[in-house]
């Protein structure tokens, strides 16, 4: 029973759960106008902490396709939050107002806290470096619909594996899968955080290699998965200026992979997939994109409990 | 070896580790408090080599929780009568709550005062803790 429930992490929803969710989503494709009503009368508040344009039109979007409204803010300056009001009373009071809230925040676990305070299901749409988990079931439900499956699959992760949070939470996911084979692909100062090593990979005994180069791996993956190395994630701007350029995906190195592999990003990219590579059928994260609209479609729908 | 009597009703925290037993008895402010306290260190031990001891001649109310992490190690006698009327093993506490707090500058906590600050223990033989809101990984020594 997903009705009134939150989601904080990839992990808070069991396997069968997030079926439910993703024969929703199948079911929304195939039909999107039977459930253009489905939400009247519905708020969805969406609270942005730290701009991001992507997933806030992403939820908006698909609330105003199940025929429900917005309400909230994309940055905190223009909110009670610039006065300092704390988190907890944010989610008191905006559950006042609207049935369910979407928060993105800069701060690590601040979604957490607003669902402990809160009466109202909260999404958490990014938080800090930390979880991305309506990316994750978008990431999911892409490869299903592509794949026909999210078992026996060879994963590669390449970019920013140190603060890319959409990484972090795909990666916990699939860990529930069988046979998931992951690369990681990343410069030493990028590489996957302990926990994750630790609390995922090696608990779960999953099967992973990490590498420095795309090419050297690109040949065994059923999936590439990009990311960009995001500035706002540094201390240091010569750090950044350093490792943007060093993971870019190009025609070269995509003629030494699968025929049937898939390219998937999240989004918005800044240079590492080459722009000669959005006509190959095998780079796929615009559809990518377009599934993250259904999926939350199907997520509001679940977390409300609207038939 | 120096000796100190036996106490009559009171608490005995024996097998710290050497060098702790000065923190634990800060930490319950033993350096204040008007009744009979021994803190004995560098005693010697077949199980430690070396290590502290502190008697204390009164009942008073210890958060385990909190010894558990200064030092997992240690074993508390509580007398009665001069007797040991029960014998508690400390270990490292599964779940940790407004004992330390998380040292990463993007969690949450930093900011957030109100917070209670939670920890759960992952790794019992490294005696390492995540934060429950940010996941940060830390050893206890390093908090």
């Amino acid at each position: 029973m997903l009705k009134g429930r939150h989601l904080i992490d990839p992990m808070d929803f069991s396997i069968q759960e997030l079926n439910e969710v993703f024969d929703l989503a199948d079911q929304i494709i195939a039909n999107p106008e039977k459930f253009s009503d489905s939400c009247k009368g519905r708020l969805l508040s969406t609270l942005f902490y730290e701009p991001s344009t992507r997933t806030r039109f992403s939820f908006e979007a698909a609330m105003l396709r199940l025929g429900g409204q917005v309400i909230g803010f994309s940055e905190p300056g223009s909110s009670s939050v610039a006065k300092g009001e704390s988190v907890a009373d944010t989610i008191k009071t905006v559950g006042c107002y609207a049935d369910i809230a979407v928060m993105r925040h800069p701060k690590e676990g601040a979604p957490k806290i607003a669902s402990m305070y809160s009466e109202i299901p909260v999404i958490n749409a990014g938080d800090g470096g930390h979880q991305h988990p309506t990316q994750t079931l978008t990431d999911l439900l892409t490869i299903r619909s592509i794949k026909g499956r999210l078992s026996n699959l060879t994963i590669g992760f390449c970019g920013d594996l140190k603060f890319g949070r959409t990484v972090h939470s795909l990666i916990k996911a699939l860990s529930r899968y069988e046979n998931i084979k992951i690369v990681l692909i990343s410069p030493n100062e990028l590489k996957i955080p302990e926990y994750i090593r630790k609390e995922i990979l090696l608990k779960n005994d999953i099967d992973f290699v990490e590498a420095e180069r795309i090419e050297d791996v690109i040949e065994k993956l059923d999936i590439l998965y990009m990311t960009r190395v995001q500035k706002e994630r540094f201390f240091n701007e010569d750090d950044y200026i350093r490792l943007k350029d060093r993971f870019i995906l190009d025609k070269e190195k995509m003629d030494k992979a699968l025929k049937d592999m898939i390219v998937l990003h999240p989004l918005p990219r800044v240079n590492e997939i080459s722009y000669e590579i959005d006509s190959d059928p095998r780079a796929c994260y615009f559809k990518q994109a377009k599934f993250g609209m259904f999926v939350r479609m199907a997520l509001i729908l679940k977390l409300l409990g609207v038939k | 070896m120096l000796t100190i009597n036996s106490i009559k009703n009171g608490i005995v925290i024996d097998h710290i580790s050497a060098g702790l037993g000065i923190r634990i008895f800060n930490y319950l402010g033993l350096d204040k408090v008007d009744y009979s306290v021994a803190l004995i260190m560098n005693a010697e031990s077949a199980k430690l080599e070396k290590k502290d001891i502190i008697k204390i001649e009164n009942h008073i109310d210890i958060d385990y929780t909190v010894l558990g992490l200064i030092d997992p190690n240690i074993t508390v006698d509580i007398i009665e009568n001069e007797v040991i009327r029960e014998k508690i093993k400390l270990s490292l506490p599964d779940k940790v709550e407004n004992v330390i707090k998380c040292k990463n500058p993007r969690c949450i906590t930093s900011i957030e005062k109100y917070v209670t600050h939670v920890f759960y223990l992952v790794d019992h033989a490294k005696g390492e803790y995540r934060c429950k809101y940010c996941d940060e990984i830390y050893k206890i020594s390093d908090l």
